[in-house]
This record gives C-alpha cells, sequence and structure tokens, in this order.
C-alpha cells in the first residue's frame, strides 16, 4: 500500500467518522467539532485529487465561517439538548431502515467503472497540464472567462444571504439608549444654551 | 491505485449519513442544517472526484458553486432559527408550522 492509498484510507475514514457523530453525538457542541472534522478529512480527500484550490475553499469556508457559525449559534441558544435527544429513539427504527435501504441502492456504484467512449471528446474545460497551470491557474482562467455570469451570480446570492442574515436578526431594543446622529448635527447654539447675564449680588 | 469508486463510495456513505441524521434528529433544528451541510460535502466529493478522473475542471467550477449556495444555505438558515428562538423559546421543528401565512 503506497503513501497515498493509505493517505485516501486515513482520510475517507476520517470524512466518514465525522460525519457519523455528527449526527450521533449528544451535545451539540461536539456535534458542531465532529462536523469540523468530517470537512478537515475531505479537504484531504481534494487535495489527494489534486484539487488543491477547492480544498483550501473547503477548509476557510466551512471550518473557518460555516461551522464557526454553527458553534456560535449553538452556545447562543439557551434549550434544553437532552429533552429533544430523548426522542432519538423513537426515530431511530425509521432512520435506520431508510439509512440501510439507500446505502444499498447507492452500493450499486461498486462495480467496475469505466467512462463512456465519448466522454473524453465531450469535455467542456480540460484540465491543463501541470506544467502549463496549476489547479488555481487553471480554475481561474475559466472561472473569470467561461462562467463569469454564474460567479456573479453567486456573489449575489451571497450579498442576498448577507442582507437577509441580518434583518432576520436585527433587532431595535427600546430600552437602550442610542446615539441620533442627525439630532447632534442639527442642534445650534442658539437653540441649545441660553447666556445670562448676573448681576453681581443678586443671583438668579 | 486509489479508484474513482471509492471516492464514490465515501460520498455515497457521507449522503446517507446525512439523510440518516436528518431522520434520525427530528427535533434538533441545528443538527438538520448540519446533516444537510454533510450531504452537500458528499456532493462535493463526488463532482471533485468525477472532475479529477476525468481531466475536466467544470465539475471543480461547480464545487464551488455548491460551497457557496451552502454557505448561505446556513447563514439563512442559522438566522431564521435565531430569530424562531427569540419569538418562541424553543427550536422543536413540529411548532414551525405557525410560520405559514
Amino acid at each position: 500500500m503506497s503513501v497515498a492509498d493509505f493517505a485516501f484510507y486515513l482520510f475517507a475514514l476520517t470524512t466518514v467518522v465525522g460525519g457519523f457523530f455528527t449526527v450521533m453525538a449528544r451535545n451539540p457542541v461536539h456535534s458542531v467539532l465532529w462536523l469540523i472534522t468530517a470537512f478537515i478529512g475531505a479537504t484531504g480527500l481534494f487535495v489527494l485529487l489534486g484539487a488543491e484550490f477547492v480544498a483550501m475553499l473547503l477548509m476557510i469556508v466551512y471550518v473557518g465561517a460555516v461551522a464557526v457559525l454553527f458553534l456560535f449559534v449553538v452556545m447562543m441558544l439557551d434549550v434544553d439538548f437532552a429533552a429533544l435527544k430523548a426522542e432519538m429513539s423513537k426515530s431511530l427504527p425509521l432512520a435506520l431502515l431508510i439509512g440501510v435501504i439507500l446505502l444499498m441502492e447507492l452500493g450499486t456504484i461498486f462495480g467496475v467503472w469505466q467512462f463512456a467512449d465519448g466522454a473524453e471528446a465531450a469535455r467542456v474545460a480540460v484540465t491543463p497540464a501541470l506544467d502549463v497551470a496549476h489547479n488555481t491557474e487553471a480554475l481561474g482562467q475559466i472561472l473569470y472567462t467561461q462562467y463569469i455570469l454564474l460567479f456573479q451570480l453567486a456573489g449575489l446570492i451571497l450579498l442576498v444571504a448577507m442582507i437577509g442574515a441580518i434583518v432576520l436578526t436585527l433587532r431595535h431594543r427600546t430600552n437602550v439608549k442610542r446615539q441620533n446622529v442627525m439630532a447632534q448635527m442639527h442642534r445650534d447654539p442658539a437653540k441649545a444654551m441660553e447666556i445670562i447675564d448676573v448681576k453681581p449680588g443678586q443671583g438668579l | 491505485m486509489v479508484g474513482l469508486e471509492h471516492y464514490l463510495a465515501v460520498g455515497a456513505a457521507l449522503f446517507v449519513i446525512g439523510i440518516f441524521g436528518l431522520f434520525l434528529n427530528r427535533k434538533n433544528v441545528i443538527i438538520l442544517l448540519m446533516s444537510i451541510e454533510l450531504m452537500l460535502l458528499s456532493v462535493n466529493i463526488n463532482l471533485v472526484a468525477f472532475s479529477s478522473y476525468l481531466g475536466d475542471l467544470t465539475g471543480q467550477v461547480f464545487t464551488l458553486f455548491v460551497l457557496t449556495v451552502a454557505a448561505a444555505e446556513a447563514a439563512i438558515g442559522l438566522a431564521i432559527l435565531v430569530s424562531f428562538f427569540r419569538n418562541r423559546g424553543t427550536i422543536a421543528v413540529e411548532d414551525v408550522n405557525v410560520m405559514k401565512g
């Protein structure tokens, strides 16, 4: 078994075990940590496949942003997770049944795979050789030309998601004092203060 | 040499785990969202594996878009979850039908 094979089995095991304990863990914080493990395993698999850019993106976006977002929400919500977990055993038989059936269906992939005769000719963006362009460069060359519309739309999706998340979670508390910038800027000395000429010995 | 079917097997296993998690944790929306992330990750593994073995970069480009949609979905889902929790004090999914208009 070569080093690459060993690395594949290591990362594949990490991914699958991480995914399994994500859905099985009792504590949701542990679930998020197992999810991060699964993502790191998948990152290793992508590196083995020669897709370094996607691998690093997965690491940054999933582990750095999405998983931390999950962790943040799990810790922010004060929920009795034990009560939610107590009903887990009720749905276990159904979940196992569906899982086993689906696994058997997907098990048909364990045949001998070969690409169709026309598949090589039908490639849209052939991967260039490594000495011509490495993975990131090659991806950039088709992402910014052939797929520019989809790329921009992906940015739009992210923008809409960002605005949506802010609008959904924004709330104005009534009993908190806020700075009103416009009111501050529209103050003038005539309205804000009064100069009184106090005579000596008389007072106001 | 590890073949294509090995990667497809990992993808299939991860997808089944995601479905299993959906049915197992029907009450806990956070784990449901994590299961959906796992299923999208398995799709990504399949796309990248086919892309690598066929020598076509299109699969990796689409992985980027799946990644984008997954991140947006997680953000929106968690935002809905937080505002739901603020209003109801619970994240039990059975009560979510109060949202229908």
